[in-house]
């Protein structure tokens, strides 16, 4: 064994039992679900701080930026400004989500969403809204878990990495039903620390190694236009919009997914929160650094189909055997901490707002079925990562984020107004469910859909198109329903 | 500034980084690095600047 595979067992090992201790942390009564599910909601600046950040920036998101850099060109650095205004929108929005959660005990969205208006289809919808949007993004976790399992070789690769993945699983899931969301919280510390590392050296030494950004960006400007269709190192007119609003739609659906809820109301004040949507922008720096990577694999000279493949590709090129160890494990923990957390917001949503309704007696429930849920929501994605195609994995995800964005009026216009009607907030939420469902269909399931208007044509972010069908649904037949007579709905 | 109006502050990074046409362009570098890039990249250190400011200045203050 090469040191560093041995560094890369002892790492994974290591957080492993790492998990399961995690229980002792703040140790309490783990078959309450508030301290299950919840971490008790006694999470202070710093560990909110890792498990935000090992919540936010999974190991799907440092491959698939890059890996969206390397195939385009700049329209892949979206992702820069999209975690940068998250964060002014996050403040806003979640320091008055948590103010009122902490007090009516909520433990998803769905929660807020019942007890605001008192209806159940809407709160089931909320709820499957998130499960779904959930799922792939779980797969995806898994999914590049295995990839680095491939790069590794040996016995990891063994059918084609899935039984190491297999193995990594069930410790997953052993202690995640052990401890409960401590465990990705106490894991996320040794995760966010080893990216740091391997992140900030690789933009140290990288860089050096081929020539200087001037090199780099010379070299990366020939190598996109020679691709099919070309990228380009800047933007064409024809995208400002797509940029834009890719950016800010993103921005405002990061953090209603439910794991990023769930990350939210484990803080144990509204101070923790506010805090922390002025620390966190340091990972969007680092993920800026990694998004220059991709530039850097340009100038390497990798010719490659897989666009995920060169982040693996970079660590094994440039880093010394024993840091690429570190660099692997980095990955890998980074899957192994949001998808946790995923699996634990997905659950919490499926029994709290589907299987059950939130009512205040609920306060302080019975975790077993949470726990359940969650290692069934994992075994769920296992088998999506075995029988699905990696890019229908894709293809779902990019449907489950604008599916995500379609809580907004309900959930977070929400907070600030009643004016909505609930129900008809359930007919604009399911018209926008179909409108994107149908656009990433048209679009062939890219995030930014092409419109012809009279001469010319405008290419925008298909989620926030159907967030505006959405609101003006909404807002439609709330004025319908409240002028209806027999309507006994009560502001 | 009092309490609230600090909160406006915040509209700063939008403008700054959601409107392309203002920056996409190459020159002045910076280290061999294309203006797009440093600039996009700027301005996620003065959003968090920006960020630590408020959340200071309006510690004392309630919920937008």
């Amino acid at each position: 064994m090469s040191s560093g595979t041995v560094i890369f067992v002892a790492l994974i090992l290591g957080v492993t039992v790492l998990g399961f201790f995690a229980a002792r942390y703040h140790a309490a009564n783990l078959s309450d679900v508030d301290e299950w599910a919840l971490g008790g909601r006694s999470f202070g600046t710093i560990i909110s701080w890792f498990l935000l950040g090992g919540d936010l920036y999974t190991a799907y998101t440092f491959i698939a930026v890059p890996a969206l850099i390397f195939g385009v060109g700049a329209l892949g650095f979206f992702a820069v400004p999209y975690v940068t205004v998250t964060y002014p929108i996050a403040l806003i929005v979640m320091q008055k989500f948590y103010s009122i959660a902490r007090e009516r005990g909520y433990v998803t969205s769905a929660d807020f969403v019942r007890d605001r208006f008192g209806d159940r289809s809407l709160e089931i919808a909320i709820a499957v809204t998130g499960v779904l949007a959930t799922m792939p993004y779980i797969a995806l976790q898994l999914a590049g878990m295995e990839a680095v399992f491939q790069q590794l070789g040996g016995a990891f690769a063994v059918s084609n990495g899935f039984i190491a993945l297999l193995v990594a699983f069930v410790l997953l899931a052993a202690y995640t039903y052990t401890s409960g969301l401590r465990a990705p919280a106490m894991i996320a510390i040794v995760k966010d620390t080893l990216i740091y590392i391997t992140v900030i050296a690789a933009i140290i030494i990288i860089p050096a190694k081929l020539g200087g950004w001037g090199a780099i960006f010379a070299k990366s400007s020939a190598a996109l236009a020679a691709k099919t269709p070309p990228g380009d190192l800047l933007l064409k007119p024809g995208q400002y919009f797509a940029y834009a609003t890719w950016a800010l739609g993103s921005a405002f659906a990061l953090f209603i997914y439910p794991h990023s809820v769930t990350s939210v109301l484990a803080a144990k004040s509204r101070d923790v929160i506010r805090r922390n949507a002025a620390l966190l922008p340091l990972y969007s720096l680092l993920l800026g650094l990694l998004a220059m990577l991709g530039f850097c694999a340009l100038a390497a000279g990798y010719v490659t189909k897989n666009n995920s493949s060169v982040i693996p590709m970079l660590i094994t090129q440039f880093f010394p055997d024993w840091f690429a160890g570190v660099a692997k494990a980095a990955i890998v923990i980074g899957a192994l901490v949001p998808a946790a957390i995923m699996a634990i917001g997905a659950a919490n949503l499926f029994v709290s707002n589907i299987a059950n309704g939130f009512s205040e007696a609920r306060v302080h429930a019975e975790a077993s079925r949470y726990k359940l849920l969650t290692v069934l929501f994992c075994i769920v994605a296992l088998f999506l990562v075995k029988y699905l195609q990696p890019q229908y994995a894709i293809y779902f995800q990019l449907l489950g984020g604008a599916w995500m964005m379609q809580i907004i009026p309900a959930f977070v216009l929400s907070l600030w107004t009643r004016w909505f009607h609930p129900k008809a907030l359930l007919i604009g939420w399911a018209c926008a469910m179909i409108a994107a469902t149908w656009m990433a269909v048209a679009s062939g399931f890219k995030p930014n859909i092409t419109f012809v208007i009279g001469g010319g044509s405008i290419t925008g972010f298909l989620a926030l198109y159907a967030l505006a069908i959405n609101i003006i649904v909404s807002a439609l037949f709330t004025l319908v329903l409240r002028k209806a007579p027999s309507e006994a709905y009560q502001a | 500034m009092k309490g609230r109006a600090w909160y406006a502050l915040l509209v700063l990074p939008f403008v700054g980084v959601l409107i392309p046409s203002f920056y996409n362009r190459a020159e002045p570098a910076l280290f061999g690095i294309p203006f797009f890039y440093w600039y996009q990249l700027l301005w996620v250190i003065i959003t968090g600047v920006l960020l630590a400011v408020v959340v200071y200045a309006t510690r004392d203050t309630g919920d937008v």
